[in-house]
């Protein structure tokens, strides 16, 4: 008895500091960050409780459409193309050839680079006149377009550029992968089962959960593009690159709208909450956990 | 003829054949990829070492003549870089001590002590690690004005040393794979709980540990936003907010610009290349698929 209690209380401790942290920095925020949204506050003056104005507001306003359709144009694309790439090279890199450390490193090293320094690269590689890839697009015979100076090209150039720094979800798939149990694959190779029979009826079931977790953390990571956007296009051309966490950034931080950005951040929270549950409830008819079907 | 035909056939269907065939075809696909990987390095290279005449030649040279290092020493001269420097390291190696001490004890604890209403924590726990930033940053911001830590480093650094869910996860999966009689046999023999924690646990997860020790100095070296929102003035800035300023005073110059690029993403290079052992072992043996 005596024992069970110092356990308790052991636990308690090791987890203590994170526990005053969540209450601190997550719980209790988004608690408050509710009702933040529910007054006008401008950190200068003092806050004022205004009702639901701030989300009538919202639904009228013309950008906060803009910036979470331009959101969603942009996880739409970036996600699933990320996933398969991702999953191909980790494929690739799951061969028994002679090499693969190199070819590791030289997938997962553009993911070291991130935030500006990657924004100022791409901005150069995507400068329509000079930069490397309308170079290489002219040699084949295509005429690249402005990318980040066109409304039409500034999301996909923002996309290509997501699927450069792949290799976080590359690196979990290829755990994935290296996970599954050989008897398997040589299961399938005595009932004469080819390549793609063990990809279609083992590797996809086998590492289903894997793709589960990529899939929600992609959601989630995507939803929240920012610093490319502010670097390299500010938003513009005409509003084309506007994302959702950059009109919540102005809102907050440059217009101090703190009010009516806590909305904006609770309308935010509850579309990726959505989602993830969304994604949750249809994974019980693809995703396969080892003993049980969930 | 029908004779050569069966040969062709029988060496078609033959194992050898087929895998042979089947590595050339991998390695030309991770060549080809492998190229398209590394050719936004070799170009950000070659910039930063040509002379802005240069840069602007048509149609593109690859490589620079002469070889210019002046963009090099050029950006330590225009901004204050030394000082973003210095914050940059003094942030990114506080956070990582952070997150080493609180993480890797609230994993242990999640991993073996099993205290009442561990599983609903737990459950918390991997919920808060779906909750984007943005959601909490305007209340967190007021808090930290409001302890007028607004423009330090302060709000940069003090919230790692509370945890964080993504690393604890990891470490608490990691954790679990370390057998309990190990653990038992100490704790027979008179050890506490929290020397077997440092004295068995802690040097038995170094992948592990590296895993998390560079995903976390990644995070503070290359975050933009939370340096955007806290700091103001030029001497508290970190490097990615000096280079954000850089691109606004220099936006055309872009043999500057890759120069300063090169040497901010150079760390985190030979970070990755010292580490990867551990690291990609790290993350295999953590057990993500769980």
């Amino acid at each position: 008895m005596k024992s069970k209690f110092k356990e308790n209380i052991d636990g308690y401790l090791f987890i203590l500091p994170w526990f005053i942290g969540c209450i601190i920095f997550s719980l209790g925020p988004i608690v408050i960050s509710g009702f933040i949204s529910l007054t006008k506050y401008e950190i200068i003056t003092p806050m004022e409780f205004i009702g639901f104005d701030n989300y009538v507001k919202l639904i009228k306003d013309e950008l906060f459409w803009k910036s979470l359709f331009n959101t969603l144009y942009y996880v739409g694309l970036s996600v699933p193309l990320r996933i398969i790439l991702a999953l191909l090279l980790a494929i690739l890199l799951n061969q028994k050839v002679k090499g693969i450390t190199f070819f590791r490193t030289a997938f997962y090293m553009p993911t070291m680079t991130a935030g500006v320094a990657l924004a100022l690269l791409w901005s150069w590689i995507f400068e329509p006149e000079f930069g490397v890839l309308n170079t290489i697009l002219a040699k084949i015979g295509i005429n690249g377009p402005s990318w980040l100076g066109s409304t039409r090209w500034a999301m996909p150039a923002l996309v290509i550029m997501s699927l450069w720094h792949v290799g976080g979800p590359m690196i979990i798939f290829l755990a994935g992968l290296q996970s599954v149990p050989q008897q398997l694959y040589e299961a399938v190779e005595i009932d004469g089962g080819g390549s793609w029979d063990k990809f279609k009826t083992i590797t996809i079931p086998m590492i289903s959960p894997v793709i589960f977790f990529n899939l929600i953390m992609e959601i989630i990571n995507s939803f929240q593009i920012f610093t490319n956007a502010y670097i390299m296009t500010g938003g513009g051309p005409a509003n084309a690159t506007l994302v959702y966490v950059l009109y919540l950034y102005n809102n907050a931080f440059q217009w101090l709208h703190m009010g009516y950005a806590s909305a904006l951040a609770w309308v935010f929270f509850i579309i990726i909450f959505s989602l993830v549950l969304l994604q949750m409830k249809l994974s019980s008819s693809w995703v396969y956990y080892e003993g049980r079907r969930v | 003829m029908a004779n050569n035909k069966i040969q062709f056939l029988t060496l078609w269907h033959s194992k050898q054949l087929k895998s042979a065939l089947g590595k050339v075809i991998t390695y030309i696909l991770l060549t080809l990829f492998a190229i398209a990987f590394l050719i936004p390095f070799f170009w950000e290279l070659t910039s930063s070492l040509k002379a802005q005449q240069q840069i602007f030649a048509y149609p593109i040279e690859w490589i620079p003549n002469p070889i210019v290092w002046s963009n090099y020493s050029a950006v330590w001269k225009v901004l204050p870089f030394k000082i973003f420097l210095k914050n940059s390291v003094t942030v990114s190696v506080l956070v990582l001590v952070g997150h080493l001490l609180s993480s890797t004890l609230a994993a242990y604890g999640f991993a073996r002590k099993n205290f009442w209403g561990r599983d609903v924590l737990f459950t918390i726990l991997l919920t808060t690690m779906m909750i984007p930033g943005q959601v909490t940053m305007i209340p967190v911001f007021i808090f930290f004005r409001s302890l007028g830590w607004i423009d330090t480093l302060k709000p940069l650094i003090v919230p790692s040393y509370f945890g964080s869910a993504f690393y604890i996860f990891l470490l608490r999966q990691f954790f679990l794979t370390i057998p309990n009689e190990l653990e038992e046999a100490a704790i027979l023999d008179g050890c506490g709980s929290f020397r077997a924690f440092t004295t068995i646990y802690l040097p038995l997860s170094k992948p592990a540990l590296t895993t998390v020790a560079i995903f976390s100095f990644l995070n503070s070296w290359n975050d933009f936003f939370n340096p955007l929102i806290y700091l103001n003035s030029l001497d508290k800035k970190t490097l990615t907010l000096g280079l954000a300023l850089f691109r606004g005073e220099y936006s055309t110059e872009w043999g500057l610009l890759m120069a300063a690029t090169v040497q901010i993403t150079l760390p985190c290079i030979i970070l990755f290349l010292a580490c990867q052992k551990y690291f990609v072992e790290g993350i295999a043996l953590t057990g993500l698929k769980q």
